[in-house]
């Protein structure tokens, strides 16, 4: 019998264009300490084999049967080559409150150059793995790539060719007032580029920690409809919350209108410790975030809070998996969509209440707004519970501008556009509001009103 | 109060009006003048509430013939915003809750677009939480209510007083109340009566839609006008309201038929 070279391909389930990405992924040079490269080595080979045992997902595979990702393999993305980005592009998008406390990556790699880390107080680090003590990076390797959802195939290919890792660690019983900057620019480069960010934040026990993770490109702080070649952002963070620690985590992506974006969020939390992000998505031609929270630990509190905005023929995707196993857990996640033009949103929010999960408060509400007829929003909040002594609520609404609402605030003799913008606006700000830079609530809440406004032309 | 050479601010003639396709209204006339107090009564269904959503201007309530003059002019293809600026006022039966957008802000906002289309200076943060803090006075309401969303969490009696501060922040030529009194105790309804009663002027008219003759105890009408089935069938005095409390709406059918 003869068999196909396609059919044999099909039978050992590999996949030409991932097979592609991976070779691309593994020629990436690492910028890590010569110590721990016995360490690295394992962690690509290890990540690698989980590669190629797998296949790019298709809309066949249940959690991807909304997002279609087939422009994307259209596309063949490669290392980008080193580049400059001056201070001035880095203007735009500094935070007043994190202006010395501000770590730039570009293209994934650490430039300490556009950084400015002397605001820090003492008893926590922000840099890369390489700046990071010796002795600090033997524990820190203890952390990579080992929480349970490292396998997955995007998250396994970021580890076979991350170029560099960024590390925030705050030590035991520190308490960082300062908001930490974690920017991620993009410079796209002729050739669409393969884009790896990589990084850890550590709260050791009793410590806290507010970051503002940014993804923008750096050709302008508003990128969303800009043409750029297309590139491929696919980002990893893996947080760690240890005994009683605290981080508030503002994830803000902004890609480019050219830009693919798929970024996790991993969070492993210990006991009593306290989780915050709010996630926001403005930008992208299409974006999926897969947010995942593991608790290790009883009495662990957990909160949720994002904001998709999508025009045009954007796609965003937010993925959420709350993985509880112990008791006492409070979670709550607000996750709040705007869809214009023939824009698409996708929620999927998992939570996971065991048997070992006594005692747990769980909610979930996602909300979205469509303004117009051709926008579309997939929801499915999903809450698997086994344990039987829990308060835990999940819910979905899908609407437009409430009419009613609209004739109020006309009755009293405000415009039907300005009644829309104070309605969009409120939309947004019940997310917004949560941020804890009044700067960067202000800016986004521009943006909203900005990215909306066309509506009315 | 009734003097006769006063202006006409609304003239309605032959009003009709459908919701979903079916008439609600069935040729209503009214006239009002500046500085007269009207109440308009009648059962659930007669078209009271209809009425004032058609003042106002709701796009879900078809105008199908007659017109509204408001100070002669003819406004039925005003947008609601547009009435509003000039000087039409609904106070609703439901007030909407807002959340979201604060009340002070969406106080401000208000007043200040009415503030433009009289071609006035519009106030600044600061300036207006001054007058807004004066305006609370009149419906004796807590300041603590303008940082909250519009009317979330509000009590009925607490969404109805801040229907009234609205009212004197825009100064209205005419205001027409929905129900406001209704399932109000008796502390709220005095308040509320009392806001009304401070801001009815020579120069401008009320409307009380209500049920309830109670209210008319704490707002006294010039007229009294009673509907059924989409028109008005029958005007008088305030003693109308008492015999219609005494008698209920039976003696109508009566005297409307016969």
């Amino acid at each position: 019998m003869v068999v196909s070279a396609d059919l044999l391909n099909a039978m050992l389930q590999t996949d030409a264009y991932l097979s592609d990405l991976l070779k691309q992924s593994q020629t990436q040079t690492i910028r890590v300490r010569s110590e721990i490269s016995g360490w690295l080595q394992e962690l690509r080979q290890k990540a690698a084999y989980e590669v190629a045992h797998q296949q790019l997902p298709t809309r066949r595979d249940e959690e991807w049967q909304f997002t279609d990702l087939r422009e994307l393999k259209a596309i063949a993305f490669q290392n980008p080559p080193a580049v400059n980005v001056d201070r001035e592009t880095l203007a735009s998008f500094t935070l007043p409150e994190a202006r010395h406390s501000q770590v730039v990556f570009v293209n994934g790699v650490f430039a300490p150059e556009l950084s400015d880390l002397t605001g820090l107080p003492p008893g926590v680090f922000v840099g890369n793995l390489m700046g990071l003590p010796l002795e600090a990076n033997y524990d820190a390797i203890k952390y990579i790539a080992h929480q349970d959802d490292a396998t997955e195939v995007f998250t396994a290919l970021n580890s076979t060719g991350f170029p560099d890792v960024a590390v925030i660690w705050a030590e035991t019983n520190v308490t960082v007032e300062m908001p930490i900057h974690l920017l991620w620019l993009t410079v796209p480069t002729p050739n669409p580029a393969l884009i790896q960010p990589r990084g850890l934040v550590i709260a050791d026990p009793g410590s806290s920690l507010t970051v503002i993770e940014q993804y923008g490109v750096a050709i302008a702080a508003c990128a969303d409809f800009t043409n750029t070649p297309p590139y491929l952002n696919n980002a990893v963070l893996e947080v760690f919350t240890r005994d009683n620690a605290r981080v508030n985590h503002t994830r803000y992506q902004r890609e480019s209108g050219s830009g693919f974006h798929i970024g996790k969020t991993v969070v492993v939390q210990d006991r009593d410790s306290h989780y915050t992000t709010q996630s926001i998505n403005f930008g992208a031609k299409l974006s999926r975030h897969h947010l995942n929270i593991w608790q290790k630990g009883p009495n662990t509190e957990t909160y949720l809070n994002g904001l998709t905005l999508v025009d045009h023929a954007q796609v965003s995707d937010t993925h959420s998996l709350i993985a509880l196993n112990h008791s006492h857990g409070i979670t709550d996640q607000l996750h709040k969509c705007i869809v214009d033009a023939q824009a698409h949103a996708i929620f999927s929010g998992k939570v996971f209440v065991p048997q070992a999960a006594q005692q747990t408060q769980a909610a979930q509400l996602n909300r979205n707004l469509l303004l117009s007829p051709q926008a579309r929003v997939n929801t499915q909040p999903q809450l698997q519970i086994t344990a039987d002594n829990v308060k835990c609520t999940h819910g979905a609404t899908v609407s437009q501008i409430d009419a009613d609402e609209l004739f109020y605030l006309q009755s009293r003799g405000i415009n039907a556009e300005q009644a829309r913008d104070l309605l969009l606006d409120a939309f947004a700000a019940e997310v917004l509001d949560r941020i804890p830079l009044p700067s960067l609530r202000q800016r986004l809440s521009q943006c909203v009103a900005c990215r909306t406004e066309e509506l009315f032309v | 109060m009734i003097n006769p050479n006063s202006n006409v601010i609304l003239s309605v003639k032959n009003l009709t009006a459908n919701v979903d396709g079916t008439p609600i209204l069935k040729g209503l006339n009214l006239e009002v003048k500046a500085g007269e107090i009207h109440a308009i009564m009648g059962r659930n269904g007669s078209g009271k509430s209809t009425f004032s959503k058609v003042l106002a201007g709701h796009p879900d309530y078809e105008v199908t013939g007659g017109e509204i003059l408001y100070y002669g002019e003819n406004i039925l293809d005003l947008e609601p915003d547009e009435r509003a600026l000039k000087g039409i006022f609904l106070a609703f039966q439901y007030p909407l809750e807002i959340p979201g957008v604060s009340n002070l802000d969406f106080l401000r906002v208000a007043y200040n677009s009415r503030q433009k289309a009289l071609g006035l200076a519009e106030l600044d943060t600061f300036d207006f939480e001054d007058l807004v803090i004066e305006k609370l006075g009149v419906v004796q309401m807590d300041a603590k209510f303008l940082d909250r969303s519009v009317n979330e969490g509000f009590s009925g009696g607490e969404k109805k007083r801040n229907e009234i501060l609205q009212m004197a922040l825009l100064e209205p030529k005419v205001a027409i109340l929905d129900e406001t009194d209704s399932g109000l105790d008796i502390d709220a309804l005095r308040i509320v009566a009392g806001g009304v009663n401070q801001l009815a002027n020579a120069d401008n008219a009320t409307i009380l839609i209500t049920h309830y003759q109670r209210l008319l105890d704490y707002i006294e009408p010039d007229y009294v006008h009673v509907m059924q089935a989409g028109q008005i069938v029958m005007s008088g005095g305030k003693e109308l309201a008492l015999k219609l409390e005494a008698e209920g709406y039976e003696f109508l059918e009566a005297e409307v038929t016969a």
